[in-house]
């Protein structure tokens, strides 16, 4: 029980003048002096304390209990004190610390680009590597042999003309084998990849081609890729499927695909491949206009097709692919083509012009 | 191929429009590129006319000015300038709101102030002919005034630009395309125009052909005929030749163009009172010997080519072009009519040794079929009489006879369905097949398929004739599915994602991908600096480049690099920071494949890092900026490298290196030389690489190394080495002499100053971590590290360390 003393008397006088000048404290220097005046060697409440023992016996205790509570009350209170003015001051300080955030980062780190055709080709194939395709890559400079004769192209077939293909100086025969030409498509390695490895083989091989060809809609080189997957029991079917599948991948979940026949040396049934266009509907834009994109047809080519021929088969017959056991599917697509069909790149050349103001749209 | 609509609905005629009938033969495999309109437009504004009056024109000596009756109340007013106009002609006549050939709309008009309503039509006018000296006179029988004039001439019609694959030699003609059509809609086909043949077999008595060469050519028939009557053509027969992209000449030519036309074969008419002998010869020519062509030129052949000649020499080129002596004239009479089949190859190889193609040699290297050229026969035969009143003189020379005789092939249903992956049932192969003029027998597991001649080299196997099913039962029907691949899966190789992955390292740094042209200029090897004998001027070359600045494969990928650089820099940008990845072409000059390795290069030029509103002029490149990028790539592939001083004649000699792993030169990393920037109109410093990705080991597998627990020690040490040692030769002994404790040792400032280090001196500020993985160092162990560090510094670089 604390009995009343003169000196506890004035204990709580000195506590309550000091809690009352904790609270004024307007910020942690003002507090500070509060608490050297009530707290410090030569404050009151310490002496008190301090001098506890001089007291009769009879108070002794009372004051010197009522002095500690008081000194940790108020030790307490100052902390608590001093914990919300250094919040607010901090607060405040931060508050006069604003920047401009509209201002770019500094320094910016460089942002570079893949080219389109790059980010093209990647793009697809992921997609076949999705599908279970692998990727080969084959070489650019290659032989008549390879390049044509292999892929069951008659000596007349016009591709082989100087006029479409670009050979290797100097004069070359262009019916010899052994010619070497840039390859004018990358179905070469069809024929490349069976030697090497029996079926089942799913490959895709994407890379430069080139033709003898400049204007708006070809250049020169040119990239593709081509796609073989031969099995026991590959269908015309597969083909569409694996093809609808690609399309949806790249061009969006609505998209359709179309067979149309046609010829190509090396596949029999050979398909010319058509996607559903993305920019209208039936041919119709929403505002009525007939579609610019696939001139109205409702669908655009993006690729050759079909069903190997069973010659290519009879060129590597002794690694494993008998036409009769066998079978497969072949198509190649040119990867600006998809590219500019889905970027609405309007001119072809533009991938070739490489200018950074082009460059870093895409990628 | 142009195919006029008018010409093709004679033979087949469906019940679709022409946009309905080019979408359904596009569907089965005759792709149909374009629909164009031929002639005229506004067809009810052309009518037959009837001339009432023709007056000279009263201010103009070559104007009449006509009254003519077009079937209206009031007969029309018309200017004409036609010399051949007069009173009482039926005449073509386009009113006013008639659209002409070119697309203009004809109106009212005042010619030298007299009104015409209209015009009184040529024939070149419609575009059914190319004649334009008098107004078309049309014959009088029955015609009345008004009558609509698309009745009486073929003035309009749909053209239909065929793209015929190489495959379809047989669509090259209207009758073959006409059996598409068929086939394809189920319109009745009306029996070829050679079913009658007006001709009789048997000797030709004024006439004679020898064959000496029947391998190059498989059937030669002629016909010979009297009385011939040079003139024009009727309009009928111009017009379809007009709408199919051919120039009308005169009947005896015409016959020959418009018979070509709808059966698909060439054939060339002689002058037979020109055909010296009257006797003609085809036999291989000899090596060196010469003819003139109807071109004027001379040309050299060989023995593998084929010519025909008379008594007097050669007259053509087989197949290809005939020689001017012989050619039909205005005055001729009596023709001969060559109708051949040649070896395609033959044809082919000829054309392109001479450099030489023509209409005929386009067809024939496609390779005909025998059969051809007596169906070609019988229809010329057939219009000589009717167009040119001549008389066929009896027989018909034909060497060499029809073609083998027709394969039978087995169409397995099994086979349909396994490589279509749906069944097409066999009563539906069978009509279709038929349709295509196939003949079919039932056998047990399909059916017994006999290929038509006009088919016999495209259609040899089952896949062919499954084709033919396949395309004509709708390509539309099959289902989508995905292979069953047996087990296999797909994945990029170490090499693929070693690619992407370098690839990605510099477009994380700030570089855009470029992709380049493989192609360049021979004279890049000159811009480079590159001394005569340097490997990179030895070029794969092309034999027929587009052009001379594109006529060899590059060897480097700082040509197109620099090129990049330079488009980007005249076109404002200041800052170029560019890499390709991709191949070059390396040759030994011997005639095998050259090698293609994967590089992969960069240039840099401008601001090394970007500008900012904090720093607004941040340092350009140099070599080390090049080289940062270049451990960009190398550090993230985990390729451990090395670079040692070494130049290349288009390198600044004193910022340059060879970039090395695993001990192999793979590179180049360094600056431009000023002179070989300045060829691509770069100023200022242009910094870059070369890496042979493919020349670099796939680094291994990461294994775990233990990390220390135990607190690092670091301390910053300044050496003094020579200049010529090199920093990282100094951190290579530095690390040796650290040991094992060492684990760090990285370059943070460089110092030269003669005074104080010695002339050719360098200070290396270094800061060294060391730790262990059982224990935290103490200073003695640090200590005892730098003595020996000391020593080895002294003792193999002569250096010393300078302050501790």
């Amino acid at each position: 029980m604390t009995t009343e003393t003169p000196t506890t008397d004035r204990i709580e006088q000195i506590s309550a003048d000091a809690h009352q000048a904790i609270q004024a404290a307007a910020d942690t220097q003002a507090l500070e002096q509060i608490r050297v005046q009530y707290l410090g060697r030569k404050a009151e409440l310490p002496n008190l304390l301090r001098s506890v023992a001089e007291l009769p016996a009879s108070e002794r205790a009372a004051t010197g209990k009522a002095a500690n509570e008081a000194r940790k009350a108020l030790e307490a209170a100052i902390e608590t004190r001093a914990n919300q003015l250094a919040a607010a001051e901090l607060e405040q300080r931060l508050e006069r610390d604003r920047v401009d955030v509209t201002l770019p980062g500094a320094p910016v780190a460089l942002t570079g680009r893949l080219h389109l055709i790059t980010q093209t080709r990647r793009e697809i194939e992921d997609v076949f590597i999705g599908l279970g395709f692998n990727i080969a890559e084959g070489l650019e400079v290659e032989t008549v042999y390879y390049n044509f004769d292999a892929l069951n192209h008659t000596a007349t077939h016009p591709a082989r003309l100087m006029t479409d293909t670009f050979y290797v100086a100097p004069a070359p025969d262009i019916l010899a084998p052994d010619t070497r030409l840039l390859r004018t498509h990358t179905s070469p390695m069809q024929v490349r990849a069976m030697e090497r490895q029996p079926p089942p083989l799913y490959i895709i091989v994407p890379g430069r081609t080139y033709r003898p060809d400049n204007d708006a809609t070809h250049t020169p080189q040119f990239h593709q890729i081509e796609g073989l997957a031969v099995d026991t029991d590959i269908t015309l079917a597969d083909l569409q499927g694996t093809l609808l599948t690609v399309a949806r991948a790249i061009f969006g979940d609505e998209r359709e695909v179309r067979l149309r026949p046609h010829f190509f040396p090396f596949t029999e049934p050979s398909v010319e491949v058509d996607v559903s266009c993305f920019n209208c509907t039936d041919g119709f834009t929403a505002d009525g206009q007939r579609c610019p994109l696939c001139k109205g047809e409702g669908w655009i080519e993006i690729l050759g097709a079909g069903i190997v021929d069973p010659n290519v088969f009879e060129y590597v017959r002794e690694h494993g692919y008998d036409p009769e056991q066998i079978q497969g599917f072949a198509f190649g697509m040119g990867i600006e083509r998809i590219a500019m069909l889905k970027h609405g790149v309007p001119d072809l050349r533009m991938l070739y012009d490489n200018d950074v103001r082009f460059l870093e749209q895409f990628g | 191929m142009r195919a006029p609509v008018e010409w093709l609905r004679e033979y087949a005629d469906p019940d679709l429009d022409t946009h309905a009938l080019a979408h359904r033969l596009t569907m089965t495999g005759t792709k149909v590129d374009a629909i164009l309109g031929h002639g005229v437009g506004a067809l009810e504004n052309f009518v037959v006319g009837r001339v009432l009056e023709a007056e000279q024109h009263p201010d103009a000596d070559r104007l009449s000015v006509c009254l003519v009756d077009i079937g209206d109340q009031m007969p029309s007013q018309i200017v004409c300038g036609a010399p051949n106009v007069a009173a009482g002609q039926i005449v073509a006549v386009a009113k006013p709101g008639a659209v002409m050939p070119n697309g203009t709309e004809l109106g009212k008009a005042k010619l030298r102030g007299v009104e015409s309503n209209g015009m009184i039509l040529a024939e070149d006018e419609v575009a059914i002919g190319t004649e334009h000296a008098g107004i078309m006179v049309l014959e009088q029988d029955g015609l009345v005034p008004g009558t609509p004039l698309e009745q009486v001439l073929p003035i309009a019609t749909d053209v239909l630009e065929l793209e015929i694959t190489p495959n379809r030699p047989d669509c090259l003609g209207i009758y073959g395309v006409a059996r598409e059509v068929h086939a394809a809609t189920g319109a009745p086909l009306a029996p070829a125009p050679w079913t009658d043949d007006p001709g009789t077999p048997g000797e030709v008595e004024l006439a004679a052909v020898q064959v000496d060469c029947p391998d190059l050519c498989p059937r030669f028939t002629a016909r010979v005929f009297e009385e011939v009557k040079i003139g024009p053509s009727p309009w009928w027969l111009k017009a379809r030749l007009m709408a199919a992209g051919q120039r009308p000449i005169s009947n005896v030519v015409d016959i020959t163009n418009y018979v070509m036309l709808l059966a698909g074969q060439p054939l060339h008419a002689f002058d037979l009172d020109r055909v010296a002998g009257a006797r003609l010869t085809v036999r291989r020519a000899r090596d060196g010997e010469q003819i003139e062509t109807l071109d004027g030129q001379v040309r050299t052949l060989d023995s593998d080519m084929v010519l025909i000649e008379d008594a007097e020499g050669p007259t053509s080129i087989a197949g290809i072009m005939g020689g001017a002596r012989s050619e039909v004239q205005p005055h001729t009479t009596r023709v001969l009519m060559e109708v051949a089949n040649w070896n395609g190859a033959n044809i082919h190889r000829t054309s392109l040794k001479l450099g030489l193609r023509s209409e005929a040699s386009g067809r024939f290297e496609k390779q005909l079929q025998p059969e051809q050229a007596m169906e070609a026969q019988a229809v010329a035969t057939r219009l000589m009489l009717e167009l040119t009143g001549a008389r066929l003189a009896p027989g018909t020379i034909d060497v060499g006879g029809p073609g083998p005789a027709p394969k039978t092939i087995r169409l397995r249903d099994a086979r349909v369905a396994s490589l279509l992956g749906a069944p097409i049932p066999r009563d539906r192969c069978r009509e279709i097949l038929n349709a295509l003029e196939f003949s079919t027998l039932d056998a047990d597991d399909g059916l017994d398929v006999t290929v038509p001649a006009f088919r016999r080299d495209d259609v040899t196997r089952e896949a062919d004739l499954i084709e033919e099913v396949a395309r004509l039962d709708g390509l539309e029907k099959l289902p989508a599915t995905l292979p069953s691949r047996h087990g296999a899966s797909g994945r990029l190789t170490a090499r693929q994602r070693l690619r992407r992955r370098a690839a990605d390292a510099l477009t994380a740094q700030g570089l855009h991908e470029i992709v380049g042209w493989s192609f360049t200029s021979p004279e890049v090897g000159d811009r480079l600096r590159l001394s005569a004998e340097h490997p990179l001027r030895r070029m794969v070359e092309l034999a027929n480049p587009l052009s001379s600045d594109l006529s060899v494969l590059r060897t480097t990928l700082l040509g197109s690099l620099l090129d990049v650089a330079s488009h980007n820099r005249a076109r404002g940008a200041s800052t170029l920071r560019l890499f390709e990845a991709g191949a070059v072409y390396l040759t030994d000059g011997e005639e095998r494949l050259p090698r293609e390795p994967y590089h992969v290069g960069a240039v840099l030029s401008g601001a090394a890092l970007a500008p900012s509103w904090r720093d607004g002029a941040p340092p350009t490149v140099d070599f080390f900026a090049a080289k940062g990028v270049l451990a960009g790539v190398l550090d993230t592939l985990r390729i451990p490298w090395t670079v040692t001083r070494a130049t290349e004649s288009f390198l600044h000699p004193g910022r340059s290196a060879r970039i090395e792993a695993a001990g192999e030169p793979v590179g180049w990393v360094g600056e431009i030389h000023p002179l070989v920037a300045a060829e691509w109109d770069l100023r200022d410093t242009v910094a870059g690489f070369e890496l042979d990705l493919d020349a670099v080991l796939e680094p291994p597998t990461p294994l775990y190394r233990e990390v220390s627990g135990f607190p690092d020690v670091r301390e910053d040490l300044a050496v003094v080495v020579s200049e010529n040692v090199g920093a990282a030769q100094a951190i290579e002994v530095i690390r040796t002499a650290g040991g094992p404790l060492l684990r760090d040792a990285e370059v943070f400032d460089v110092y030269r100053d003669p005074e104080k280090l010695g002339e050719g001196n360098v200070s290396l500020a270094l800061r060294l971590t060391y730790s262990a993985l059982d224990r935290t160092l103490t200073d003695e162990d640090v200590a005892e590290r730098r003595d020996a560090i000391a020593n080895a510094l002294q003792e193999q670089l002569g250096g010393r360390i300078r302050a501790a």
